[in-house]
C-alpha cells in the first residue's frame, strides 16, 4: 500500500512507515502478552485457592463411624413402659452404647479400660440414638446394627491426620490402638458419608458440628434480601430512569446511591443494629434482621445495575411504545423492563453474591451467636455461612480446621448455584426474541 | 413570511390546523410561527433542508415533544377543531388518534402478531381473541404485508427485512385505527423496491387516513403527496398543491431547494 500512495510530505518515507508499522505490531504483541499473563496469573491463584480449600476440606465430608449392635432395651429407657416422650427424651442412651461396646470387648473389665471404650465414641452418639427412637418408637425392644460417630481423635486417626505414636500427635494407649485395629479389620470402623455436617447445627464437638443451621440461616437471610432488594431496587431504578425528570434533585440522589455502594458493609451493620434492633425491637440474631441489613448492603448495587440495564434499552423502543398510545407505565412494564431484565437479573445476582459472603453486618446484629438448633423460621436465632466459617476458623481443634474448609466449599457451591440460576434466567429472557 | 396559503380550500375538509406554532428546545427557537392547514384524506409532504424543523413540527402533532426535557411548544394545534394542547387532554387518546411511523423501522422485539396486536390490546379495541386476530390480519393486509408473513406470524418482527419491518410498523400504527398518520422519512432506510412498495401503500392509505410525510426526496414528495409544505430555518416558507410547488413555486427559496441549488 505504501508503494501505491504518494507520500503526503517529504518526511513520510517508505522506511519510516515500515518502522512505525513494526513498532505498532510490537506494542500489539506486548499488550496481548500482558493480557494473557494476567489471565494466567488469575487462574493460577484461583486454582491454588480452590486446591488448598478442597484439599483441606474434602475429608470433612466423611466421618469415622463405628457400627454397633444396639439393643433398645425397654428396661433401661422406659422402666414404666408408658412410652412417655418426656421419659424417652431424658433416658440414658449412653448406657446402650456402653453395653454394646462391652459385649464387643468382654476383656475390658477394669474401670480405666471401660473409660477407654467410651472415649472411642463421640459424646453426642447417644443423641443420635435418642433421635432415632423418638422418630420411630417401634424400635423399642429391637436390636439394630447402627453406625455411630466416633470421637474426634479416632476420626483424625482413621483419616490419617494424626499418627499412632505420641510423637506423631496420637493420644492413644496400646490397648486403644489394638481395639481400633480390631474394629477396622472387622469392618466395624470406617469413614463414611458425614450426614451430620448437613443435618446438625453448631456444636462444641467437631464431629457433631454441622452446617445445617448456617445454611438455613443464610437461606432465610438471602430470601429476605431478595424479596426486599429486588423489587425496591428495580422500582427505584425505574423511577429514576423512566419517570423522574433530570434535575438537581435526581443528580443528588444519583451521587448518593453511588456513595452508598462504596460504604463499608459494617456501617450498614451498625445502622441495622440501631434501627432494626434498638428502635424497631426486632429479635436479635434472627435471619430476618440479617436479611434487612443485607438489603441495605445490596440495594445500591442492584439500583446501579438496574439503571445501567435500563439505560442500555434503545430509546426507539420507548418512542415506539409511546407513539402507539402506551402510558409510561405500560411502556416500562411491556417493553423496557423485559428488555432490561437480563441485565437487572445479573446485577441482582451480583448483589446477592455480595450479600451471601457478607460477614461484618451480621456480626453487628448478633448472628454470630453459638446456635445449636437449626432455625425453623426467619425469626429464630441463627448464624450464616460466612459467620460459621469465621467461628470455626477461630477453633483450634483439627476437626474444626477441616470443617472450616468444608464450610467454605459449601459457601462456594451456594455461589455457584446462584450464578447458574442467573445464567439460566438470563438465557431464558434472551431467548424470547433474541 | 408565514403562510402563503392563499388559494381557496373551502371544498376540502381541514383535518389539522396549526396556528402560530413555536417550538423551543431550551433556548433554541426550532420552529417559528408556523401556520399550516392539513386537509383530510390527502398526503401532505413536508420538505426542506436538514435541521429546518420538519421532524419537530411532526412531533408536535402527537405531542412526542412532551418527552424531550426542555422542549416548549406555544400556539395552537387543533385536530377536528379540538385543541390538542389543552391541559386536561389525554395524551394517550391523542396518540391513538395520531399514529406515527419513524425513520428507522422499529418493530418491538416481539412476534409479528404481537407487534400489530399491541396497540389494539392496550386500547381495548378487541373484545375477543378472534376479533384481535381479525384486526391484526386486516392491518397487515392494508399494509401490504400479509401475504409475505401469513405463515410466520409468531416469528420475531425483528427478523424481517428492512422494507418488511417498515410495513410492519405501518400495520402496527393503523391497527389502532388512527385518523392521522405521521411518517418521518419512512423510506430513508429502504432500497428502491421497498420504497416503491411503501409509496404505493401511502397512496392507498390516503382513502382512509390523513397522512403527513416528511421526506428528503423531491421525487417521493412529487409521487405521493397532494400538498407540499416547504420549511426553511424553522419557518414555513410556502405551502400549496404539490404540482404548483414543483412547477411554479411562489418563493425563490423553494425554487432554489427543489432545483437542488441548496439543501
Ligand atoms: N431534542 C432536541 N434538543 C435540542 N435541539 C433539538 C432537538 N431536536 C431537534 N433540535 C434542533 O431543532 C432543529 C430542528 O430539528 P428537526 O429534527 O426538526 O430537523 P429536521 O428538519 O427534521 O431535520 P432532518 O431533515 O435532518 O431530520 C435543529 O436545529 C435541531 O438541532
Ligand atoms: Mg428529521
Amino acid at each position: 500500500m505504501t508503494e501505491m500512495v504518494e507520500p503526503l510530505t517529504a518526511s513520510v518515507t517508505v522506511a519510516g512507515v515500515n518502522a512505525r508499522l513494526r513498532r505498532r505490531y510490537a506494542v500489539d504483541r506486548w499488550f496481548r502478552a500482558l493480557g494473557v499473563s494476567a489471565i494466567v496469573a488469575a487462574l493460577t491463584f484461583l486454582i491454588l485457592l480452590l486446591g488448598t480449600i478442597i484439599g483441606q476440606g474434602y475429608t470433612a465430608f466423611a466421618q469415622s463411624q463405628i457400627r454397633l449392635a444396639i439393643t433398645f432395651d425397654a428396661a433401661i429407657l422406659d422402666p414404666d413402659g408408658r412410652g412417655d416422650p418426656a421419659v424417652l427424651g431424658t433416658a440414658d442412651y449412653g448406657r446402650l452404647i456402653r453395653q454394646s461396646l462391652e459385649t464387643l470387648f468382654p476383656d475390658a473389665t477394669e474401670r480405666a479400660q471401660r473409660r477407654e471404650l467410651s472415649r472411642l465414641m463421640s459424646p453426642g452418639a447417644d443423641l443420635e440414638l435418642r433421635g432415632m427412637l423418638l422418630a420411630d418408637p417401634s424400635l423399642m425392644g429391637r436390636t439394630e446394627e447402627i453406625w455411630l460417630p466416633t470421637s474426634s481423635p479416632v476420626d483424625q486417626l482413621v483419616k490419617g491426620h494424626t499418627g499412632r505414636t505420641a510423637e506423631e500427635g496420637g493420644q492413644f494407649t496400646d490397648g486403644e490402638l489394638r481395639r481400633i485395629d480390631r474394629l477396622r479389620s472387622d469392618g466395624r470402623l470406617a469413614a463414611r458419608f458425614n450426614k451430620w455436617l448437613f443435618t446438625q447445627g453448631d456444636s462444641r464437638q467437631p464431629e457433631l458440628a454441622g452446617l445445617a443451621g448456617a445454611v438455613v440461616g443464610s437461606f432465610y437471610s438471602l430470601l429476605v434480601t431478595v424479596l426486599l432488594s429486588f423489587p425496591l431496587g428495580v422500582a427505584a431504578a425505574v423511577y429514576l430512569e423512566e419517570f423522574a425528570r433530570q434535575s438537581r434533585w435526581t443528580d443528588i440522589v444519583e451521587v448518593n446511591i453511588n456513595n452508598l455502594a462504596a460504604v463499608p458493609s459494617i456501617v450498614f451493620g451498625l445502622l441495622g443494629l440501631e434501627i432494626f434492633l434498638n428502635v424497631l425491637g426486632l429479635p436479635r440474631s434472627a435471619p430476618l434482621v440479617g436479611g434487612l441489613a443485607l438489603t441495605l448492603v445490596s440495594l445500591p448495587t442492584i439500583i446501579i445495575a438496574a439503571r445501567v440495564a435500563l439505560k442500555a434499552v434503545p430509546p426507539w423502543v420507548r418512542e415506539a411504545a409511546l407513539a402507539l398510545g402506551a402510558s409510561r407505565l405500560q411502556m416500562v412494564t411491556h417493553h423496557v423492563l423485559p428488555l432490561a431484565m437480563p441485565g437487572i437479573l445479573t446485577g441482582t445476582i451480583i448483589g446477592m453474591a455480595r450479600a451471601v459472603g457478607e460477614t461484618a453486618p451480621l456480626l453487628m446484629i448478633g448472628m454470630v451467636a453459638f446456635v445449636v438448633n437449626v432455625p425453623a423460621t426467619p425469626v429464630d436465632p441463627a448464624t450464616a455461612l460466612p459467620v460459621q466459617i469465621y467461628l470455626w476458623a477461630a477453633s483450634p481443634e483439627r476437626g474444626f480446621v477441616e470443617r472450616t474448609s468444608a464450610a467454605i466449599i459449601v459457601l462456594l457451591c451456594f455461589l455457584a448455584v446462584m450464578n447458574a440460576a442467573a445464567i439460566y434466567l438470563r438465557k431464558r429472557y434472551e431467548r424470547r426474541w433474541g | 413570511m408565514s403562510n402563503s396559503d392563499g388559494e381557496p380550500v373551502a371544498s376540502a375538509k381541514i383535518k389539522v390546523v396549526a396556528r402560530d406554532v413555536n417550538v423551543f428546545y431550551s433556548d433554541k427557537h426550532a420552529l417559528k410561527a408556523v401556520n399550516l392547514d392539513v386537509r383530510a384524506n390527502e398526503v401532505t409532504a413536508l420538505i426542506g433542508p436538514s435541521g429546518c424543523g420538519k421532524s419537530t413540527f411532526l412531533r408536535c402533532l402527537n405531542r412526542m415533544n412532551d418527552l424531550i426535557d426542555g422542549a416548549r411548544v406555544t400556539g395552537t394545534i387543533a385536530i377536528d377543531q379540538q385543541d390538542i394542547y389543552l391541559k386536561d387532554l389525554d395524551v394517550v387518546q391523542l396518540r391513538a388518534r395520531v399514529g406515527m411511523v419513524f425513520q428507522k423501522p422499529n418493530p418491538f422485539p416481539k412476534s409479528i402478531f404481537d407487534n400489530v396486536a399491541y396497540g389494539p390490546r392496550i386500547h381495548g379495541l378487541a373484545g375477543t381473541g378472534a376479533e384481535l386476530e381479525e384486526i391484526v390480519v386486516t392491518s397487515l393486509k392494508r399494509a401490504g404485508l400479509f401475504e409475505e408473513v401469513k405463515d410466520r406470524l409468531n416469528e420475531a418482527g425483528t427478523g424481517l427485512s428492512g422494507g418488511q419491518q417498515q410495513r410492519l410498523c405501518i400495520a402496527r400504527a393503523i391497527a389502532v385505527s388512527p385518523e392521522v398518520i405521521l411518517m418521518d422519512e419512512p423510506c430513508s432506510a429502504l432500497d428502491p423496491i421497498a420504497t416503491a412498495k411503501v409509496e404505493e401503500l401511502i397512496d392507498e392509505l390516503r382513502q382512509n387516513y390523513t397522512i403527513i410525510v416528511v421526506t428528503h426526496s423531491m421525487q417521493q414528495a412529487a409521487r405521493v403527496s397532494q400538498r407540499t409544505a416547504f420549511f426553511h430555518l424553522g419557518e414555513l416558507v410556502e405551502v400549496g398543491d404539490t404540482e404548483q410547488i414543483f412547477t411554479n413555486p411562489n418563493h425563490k427559496l423553494t425554487q432554489g431547494y427543489i432545483t437542488g441549488r441548496f439543501g
